[in-house]
């Protein structure tokens, strides 16, 4: 294990890996839905911190982006981050910056989305931006998050992807909590992370355009193309991982991160900090004798179809937490997912889907214990409900 | 594994509190986490920020609903808050208030123990900002942190004059907690 541990807020984790990340590019709308990630990085540039890199303070988030996307053409490094609203004032340029193969790295702090007006966290923002053709993460605590922001440098930019992605973390809960974190090395993080060097680049002595008309003989190849180049990301995320555990000795998973599965009849599925309150839950129903595991899903899109089949396929029910809805399908977007990688498989596991922790309401134990006992009580007696909230107040209807 | 609740209003500084707490608590060598309940914040208005400590690293993630111990920075939110919400039978209950603990008829088995550290912090840093004396008084009354520690992380958070004083009322109130034993 590398390096010494400090105690911080998450988001100046966060900042801090990007800045030794070395990004060209900067750019950001700094009023609410913000964090202090850009209040960071803006301190960095003030400071001089960051060499070569200039910062775009710009007036709205789809200017943010806008930028980016012709920052990153130019062959810079870029960095934005958002949340909620302002990640779906970006929604037009999300494509835009995927379809033109642009390696664009953005924390997505995930907050719930207006109306309600909401501050608080739950994952409708970007699971909302979820076929916009970006890469999605998502980190259960801050050193993963520390970590994966630089993974995904590596991931986007790597030539074979040339995708831009989206590193998730929850909002409030980590990105306003300060725990232990070490933060990433200058010179190991230079020794993970090279330079950025694009084959295609906007040059005015070479010239080329990005983005432009594709007439109905070429559009359906580009979109092809574009997922050619997540199928490859799926093994470049996994190598991003290793890699990172080479030179600095720390290891989250890859596309997915088991924890207790091998045995579980009861497999929980998840992303995002919630992981960690169900990885206590789990060791307490171990305790009792209660065979529940767990499958952290750390990679959404591309979305890991293979590894889930394999890893659920002995489980006599797998159940999914979602921090968000389909409103119209009643569904998170994680059952979905699952369900669609099992059906025309030759596994058969039933599937229940509960979601919870909607605009920001606390996750305590007793939820995810009550989640188990509904999932053993299945095991028995088949599913009675396939999808339902687990923290709905009866009360209030 | 220790769990903190601090009980305040907005503008008392109990977040930065609960943050100085789990920054001296990885200085005892311990692992630690603060957060907020998070709200809007607004000056005046009940807030309660979190800290837990443990020896092993900490992957709960949910607000703290049965505390070890419960700080309480303003002892008129006893009116409207239930401070004493889930406190362990075991536990400790600190108020910042002039009265003795029988003045306050709380529904829980845990101690409840109070200090003036409105007075100590009129007396010493001439403001009345009780956060980091009642820290002092934590560490004084639970034995869970190390003083030095607590003045560590005042001394690195507020750097300078405002941070000796602090850091002096620190000491002050962990004293007095002290001799109370």
């Amino acid at each position: 294990m590398s390096g010494k541990m400090t105690v911080v807020e998450g988001s100046y984790a966060v900042a801090h890996s990007v800045k030794v990340c070395r990004p060209n590019v900067i750019s950001a709308y700094p009023i609410t839905p913000q964090t202090h990630i850009v209040e960071d990085l803006s301190q960095f540039m003030a400071d001089g911190k960051i060499p070569n890199c200039e910062y775009i303070n710009v007036e709205s988030e789809f200017s943010a982006l806008s930028a980016l996307v012709g920052a990153s053409a130019a062959g810079a490094r870029t960095y934005s981050s958002t949340s909620s609203q302002g990640l779906e004032l970006m929604h037009e340029v999300l494509f835009n910056a995927s379809g033109m193969r642009l390696p664009i790295v953005m924390t997505v702090v995930n907050r719930a989305v207006s109306a309600p007006i909401s501050i608080w966290n739950d994952h409708q923002d970007s699971i909302s931006q979820r076929d916009t053709g970006w890469i999605q993460l998502y980190a259960e605590n801050i050193q993963e998050m520390s970590d994966m922001t630089a993974q995904s440098f590596k991931i986007a930019e790597d030539k074979d992807v040339m995708l831009p992605a989206m590193v998730c973390m929850d909002g409030f809960i980590l990105s306003h909590v300060f725990e232990p974190v070490i933060l990433l090395e200058q010179e190991l993080t230079d020794e993970f992370l090279p330079t950025y060097d694009p084959e295609h680049v906007l040059d005015t002595r070479n010239p080329l355009s990005f983005g432009t008309f594709a007439d109905p003989s070429a559009y359906t190849e580009f979109r092809y193309l574009q997922q050619k180049g997540m199928d490859v990301a799926l093994g470049k995320i996994e190598k991003a991982a290793e890699d990172f555990k080479t030179i600095f000795g720390r290891y989250f998973g890859g596309l997915i991160e088991p924890y207790m599965a091998e045995d579980a009849e009861i497999l929980l599925m998840a992303m995002g900090s919630v992981v960690g309150t169900i990885k206590d839950v789990i060791d307490k129903a171990r305790s009792q004798g209660i065979k529940v595991g767990l499958i952290k899903v750390r990679t959404f899109r591309p979305f890991p179809v293979e590894v889930i089949r394999s890893a659920v396929s002995d489980a006599a029910i797998v159940v999914t937490l979602d921090k968000n809805i389909s409103v119209g399908l009643n569904e998170g977007a994680l059952f979905t997912e699952v369900k669609s990688c099992l059906y025309n498989s030759d596994i058969n596991v039933p599937v229940m889907g509960f979601m919870l922790g909607h605009g920001g309401r606390d996750i305590p134990m007793s939820t995810i214990q009550m989640i188990i006992d509904k999932a053993a009580q299945a095991i028995k007696s088949g599913i009675k409900v396939e999808s339902e909230y687990a923290d709905l107040r009866g009360e209030l209807l | 594994m220790k769990e903190i609740r601090i009980h305040g209003r907005g503008g008392q500084g109990s977040v930065t509190a609960a943050e100085l707490l789990a920054v001296a608590a990885f200085e005892d060598g311990k692992y630690s986490q603060a957060f907020p309940a998070f709200g809007v914040e607004r000056r005046g208005a009940p807030i309660m920020a979190f800290t837990r400590i443990s020896e092993q690293p900490i992957r709960l993630r949910s607000q703290i609903y049965e505390p070890d111990y419960v700080i309480v920075q303003d002892a008129t939110l006893i009116e409207t808050v239930d401070v004493a919400s889930g406190a362990k039978p075991d536990g400790k209950i600190l108020i910042n208030t002039e009265f003795s603990p029988d003045t306050f008829d709380l529904d829980t088995e845990a101690e409840v123990i109070t200090i003036d550290a409105t007075r100590i912090a009129l007396d010493i840093i001439g403001r009345p900002i009780v956060n980091t004396i009642l820290l002092g008084a934590f560490a004084g009354a639970t034995g869970e942190i190390k003083v030095e520690s607590i003045q560590n992380a005042v001394a690195q958070r507020f750097p300078g004059k405002v941070g000796e004083k602090n850091s002096q009322a620190v000491l002050e109130a962990y004293h007095r907690m002290e001799a109370r034993q």
